[in-house]
């Protein structure tokens, strides 16, 4: 058995009168791509918002490789290299798309360290390299989600939390999204995903959960919930 | 004519240090600050009061202290304002906007009357005046003393706008101004740098005081009052939350002012800064360099 990257157990959340977790539990094992589904509203936001510290649980407890970061602060967690990306993207839209990176940097002190994730980034992602002077808000929406990704390893996960990565984009930028989540976790990064777009989840990921209300409902490995015929008729779009 | 420019000029520095304060804290978040003028007048009173604990010490060297001063001063006002922002606004960081404006409101009559009670009711005559020759420019008389102030004024301007568009915490502050939840998850730390905005705002605004004290030679506790509606006007007229704006809003109300003076007589002054507020309020509410606040999707 792998070493466990992150573990949540039993969190509870309320925003206000709106239960949003009950006693949800889940684990990302190092290096493992997991993939979070589920409906608008099911939780999957509130889960990683949990997680970087966003959002305060009425219970339950957040670990990360062992040390509960359950009260720990937003910059206290991207400082122990859990990183979210939030859903649509959050590009600051009139710094350049360099100035973004280097946010996304914004903890990294050692000028050296910073450089070679940035010419990382721009290497992974040639893109940004073309738009580099550029305000982050003209990019397309694809590149927008590239820049948020790079945006995000600049920063150096151990963790990489991304929020629907696929949403709004056409069917190839889709894979090509999903090609460099594979990259980056071939590296040895560990990667929790949310996604509405099952299928192109599924495909990279090595295990999954699918949660309801809440509530994880289902789990078990990628090739599992593909077969599934619960998860292929919510999810996958039917027979 | 060019004596009418270079009065402009001049007067709209002291706007354009003051406006900045404002625009910087409004662009971070989106407070007006009705408390930043008396921020000036607290600048204006430290120095005061740095000044008299010096005693006969600076009257030779009148320049050169009230250049030391002016750092001293920018830091108390700075700190001022940090502990404004720890104590009245931060709380109410999620709390309506009409809260924090209504608040805004009463920490600019608490610095005022606070002032007052410590320093008393009646305006103060600064210790230093500073005198100098007249130069004469393009046919403007203009004095040593006026081109040192605008030299300071620039120079802080410029500093600033280095550290704005050059630093870490600059670019951490138009972060925050764009999207604070998004800086938060890139580990910025918003309440620290929502202080230091504060404390570069408010040291600005300090900055003028001091200036404006060595200047006219008299301080009263209310005279960050008016300071503070022209600040508010200038960062209007150049684009609030906008730097490059803010600092043009600044030049061009006091080029305003001073034409507007001229053809109307000095008694309309504030009637028509005041009316080209409204005007612009109305015709063009983003400013001159203000931009569109695009959607978030």
């Amino acid at each position: 058995m792998k070493t466990t990257a992150l573990e949540l157990t039993d969190l509870d959340v309320r925003y206000g009168g709106v239960q949003a977790l009950r006693g949800l539990s889940l684990t990302v094992a190092e290096g493992e791509i997991v993939a979070l589904l589920g409906n608008n509203g099911a939780g999957k936001t509130t889960t990683l918002s949990t997680v970087s510290g966003l959002v305060r649980p009425a219970g339950g407890t957040v670990r990360h490789e062992g040390q509960d970061i359950t009260r720990s602060s937003p910059p206290s967690i991207v400082e122990r290299g859990l990183i979210h990306v939030p859903e649509g993207r959050r590009i600051f839209s009139t710094l350049t798309v360099h100035e973004n990176l280097l946010m996304g940097g914004y903890p990294v002190r050692d000028q050296a360290t910073l450089r070679r994730r940035l010419d990382r980034a721009y290497e992974l992602l040639p893109r940004l390299a073309e738009r580099r002077a550029q305000q982050g808000g003209t990019l397309s929406g694809g590149e927008q989600q590239m820049l948020a990704i790079g945006r995000a390893l600049v920063a150096g996960p151990r963790l990489l939390m991304l929020d629907e990565p696929s949403m709004g984009l056409a069917p190839l930028l889709v894979t090509a999204v999903m090609d460099v989540i594979r990259d980056i976790n071939a590296e040895g990064t560990s990667v929790l995903l949310v996604e509405q777009n099952a299928k192109a989840a599924l495909k990279i990921a090595h295990r999954g959960y699918v949660i309801e209300n809440g509530e994880c409902t289902l789990d078990g490995s990628a090739a599992e919930l593909s077969a599934d015929s619960r998860v292929v008729e919510a999810y996958l779009g039917g027979v | 004519m060019s004596q009418l420019i270079w009065n402009g000029l001049f007067v709209g520095s002291f706007y354009a240090l003051v406006a900045l304060g404002y625009s910087m804290v409004y662009g971070i978040i989106k407070l007006l600050n009705f408390a930043h003028g008396d921020l000036y007048m607290l600048g204006a009173f430290s120095g005061f009061a740095m000044l008299g604990a010096m005693g006969g010490l600076v009257k030779s060297q009148s320049l050169l202290a009230l250049f030391i001063v002016l750092l001293l001063a920018m830091l108390t006002t700075g700190l001022s304002g940090v502990v404004l922002e720890r104590v009245a606004y931060r709380p109410l960081r999620r709390a309506p906007r009409l809260a924090l404006l209504i608040t805004a409101v009463g920490a600019s009559f608490a610095l005022e009357y606070g002032t007052r009670i410590v320093a008393g009711a009646n305006p103060k005559v600064y210790p230093v005046r500073l005198g100098g020759t007249t130069l004469h420019v393009f046919g403007a008389r203009i004095t040593v003393q006026q081109l040192a102030l605008v030299g300071v004024a620039v120079a802080l301007m410029v500093a600033l706008h280095l550290l704005i568009t050059r630093s870490r915490q600059g670019r951490a502050m138009r972060a925050i101004a764009l999207d604070p939840r998004a800086a938060l998850l890139m580990g910025v730390d918003v309440d620290k740098v929502i202080a230091r905005t504060f404390f570069i705002g408010s040291a600005l605004a300090g900055a003028a005081g001091v200036m404006a004290g060595g200047y006219y030679g008299k301080i009263d506790f209310l005279m960050g009052f008016i300071i503070g509606l022209k600040a508010f006007t200038a960062a209007v007229i150049g684009g609030i939350g906008n730097m490059q704006g803010t600092m043009l809003g600044g030049l061009v109300l006091g080029l305003l002012e001073s034409f507007g003076t001229h053809w109307l007589g000095g008694e309309w002054r504030d009637v028509f800064a005041f009316g080209c507020l409204i005007l612009f309020l109305t015709v063009r509410p983003t400013g001159l360099l203000g931009e569109r606040v695009t959607e978030r999707v």
